[in-house]
């Protein structure tokens, strides 16, 4: 592997400030590209990084991660609006952890910046009309 | 400067009349001044488009043969339960109605998917449901159990009965708490995460009107997407509540109760709703017009988002626990900004009433009137103004070891 994995790490509370990334680089060989760091409603804390180096050395530290308790999941781009049903009423606006929702301050319509979306799902639940759909 | 409704019905008829939106108004009113601008503007539309849980319709399902009846027994429409305390076949359905299997907040927070405001909506779009009653059996009403795909134009009548809309005000809710809240006012984030409100400010209809001189009893509206009417003042009406100089309330005032026609409504206008931890509802589109019968009505219908405030309300310790509490008052100039000041802390702010939308009900009923397809209506009674005593009282408990 060779190309970079966007992978989101979901750290519950009690991990939020131990010391594992660095292990990434440190045991596993990995480089990485920090593309988000965020703390989450729900208090976990949320990164989404970019990683390469071998693919046996990924895997392990997947692996390493999911066992140290670190949710992971590979980023795909599955989020996605129903244009139909959204009402633009703005409730998603502040539930985003990376702000790819945004108001149009003259029409005040919600502009969905997809290609900022992480797939963290916490909209699909927060949108009062259940526009934002996950792609199976 | 007066006109009188008659005389702008008139020039409706023409396609004469002159109609602008809440959100025009307040331009022409800026370069022309009131006094000409009254005299030029016949009609300002207003509008709103957010969750109202006091939302809820009556049907009459029609009798079956044999008959059943329902009164007095159970009826689901897609394992929604309706209430059945009434005549044989009339039937209410309430938005926040939920089935019985729903695991509500069993599993915190609980999502509410589908409840009476998806069943309304399914309805409006056309769909079938399904209907199953219960029902005791009597001698003119053999027939215990029921069940049949049912829609909307299928049946008598099918009514939107609302008894408590387009709430004059509203507050802004936020959490001081530790963790995350899941309220009828969206998720809350905890630390004074966010900041969510309500109401499409300088559009909303009551705003417009902030003493009730036009909307009353009777006015004829637009309601999610057909005409309704007012039927009465909503409940929690409470207009004697503390206002800025221009009259504005600062606090949630009045209310409206609305009716009409369930059958001329659609989707886009009555949209099934869920709060995640909450329940489920049913958004409404309501738009009402004001007739500009003198200076005074005009110039409370230019009214702009900053001159209008609403208090910020605790939602994690000061709101359950019916304390009078509030955290400071901000405009919905501010709010709409994306960020207010709490505590000297930035806030996010949110809204779960969609402004976009509302400008949209603004001019469709603008549309209609300037083609001559509505009219304006004389209130029958007015709304009980901030004179009239009418307030909201809290419920005082009084247990049952105490006489009764
Ligand atoms: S919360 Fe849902 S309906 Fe509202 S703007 Fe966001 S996606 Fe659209
Ligand atoms: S899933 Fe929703 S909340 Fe999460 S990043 Fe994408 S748009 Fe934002």
């Amino acid at each position: 592997m060779t190309k970079g994995k966007k992978v989101v790490l979901r750290f519950p509370h009690r991990l939020v400030d131990k010391p594992i990334v660095y292990r990434l680089v440190k045991d596993y060989d990995l480089q990485f590209n920090i593309l988000k760091a965020s703390v989450t409603p729900k208090e976990e804390g949320l990164l989404v990084l970019e990683l390469s180096g071998k693919k046996k050395s990924y895997d392990e530290a997947i692996r390493f991660l999911t066992e140290a308790g670190v949710e992971t999941q590979l980023l795909v781009q599955d989020v996605f609006r129903n244009e139909d049903r959204c009402t633009h009423c703005g409730a998603c606006v502040t539930i985003c952890p990376v702000s790819a929702f945004i108001v149009d301050p003259v029409t005040r319509r919600v502009d969905f910046h997809d290609t900022k979306c992480i797939a963290c799902e916490l909209c699909i639940k927060a949108c009062p009309v259940r526009a934002m759909e996950v792609r199976l | 400067m007066t006109k009188s409704i008659a005389e702008i019905n008139e020039k409706i008829a023409k396609g004469q009349a002159v109609v602008v939106t809440a959100e025009e108004v307040i331009d022409l009113v800026n370069k022309k001044g009131v006094a000409k601008a009254a005299k030029e503007i016949d009609v300002v539309t207003t509008g709103t488009f957010g969750p109202m849980c006091s939302s809820g319709a009556f049907f009459n399902l029609g009798h079956s043969k044999p008959r059943i009846k329902a009164g007095g027994g159970h009826v689901y429409l897609n394992e929604v339960p309706a209430y059945a305390g009434i005549a044989a076949v009339d039937i209410f359905l309430g938005a926040t109605a939920i089935p019985d299997e729903d695991p509500r907040n069993r599993i915190h927070p609980g999502e509410f998917n589908y409840g009476g405001g998806h069943v309304i909506e399914d309805l409006v779009a056309g769909k079938d449901v399904r209907l199953v009653i219960t029902a005791h059996g009597t001698d003119c009403y053999p027939r215990r159990k029921l069940e049949t795909w049912i829609n909307l134009e299928s049946m008598n009548e099918a009514l939107l009965f609302d008894i408590r809309n387009a709430y004059q005000n509203y507050n802004v809710a936020v959490n001081l708490g530790e963790r995350t809240i899941y309220t009828y006012m969206g998720v809350l984030k905890p630390n004074l995460g966010n900041a969510n409100y309500s109401t499409s400010g300088q559009l909303s209809p009551l705003f417009n009107d902030p003493y009730y001189k036009t909307i009353g009893v009777g006015t004829r509206i637009f309601l999610g997407g057909g005409t309704g009417y007012v039927a009465w003042h909503g409940t929690q009406h409470n207009p004697n509540v503390l206002r800025t100089e221009k009259g504005l309330p600062r606090r949630g005032a009045a209310t409206l109760a609305v009716t009409g026609d369930l059958k001329q409504m659609s989707p886009r206008w009555l949209v099934g709703t869920s709060f995640i931890g909450y329940g489920a509802t049913l958004t409404v589109g309501i738009g009402v017009p004001i007739p500009i019968l003198s200076e005074e009505i005009l110039s409370y219908t230019a009214v702009t988002d900053n001159e209008i405030f609403a208090p910020i309300i605790d939602y994690f310790e000061a709101y359950p626990q019916r304390s009078p509490d509030i955290l400071g008052e901000v405009s919905y100039a501010q709010l709409k900004s994306g960020k207010i000041k709490i505590q000297g802390k930035d806030v996010p702010t949110a809204s779960l009433s969609s402004y976009s939308r509302a400008v949209e009900i603004a001019n469709i009923l603008k549309g209609w009137i300037q083609k001559g397809e509505f009219y304006i209506t004389e209130s029958v009674s007015p709304l009980p103004g901030v004179d009239s005593g009418v307030i909201v009282k809290p419920m005082q408990e009084r247990p049952f070891e105490e006489e009764g």
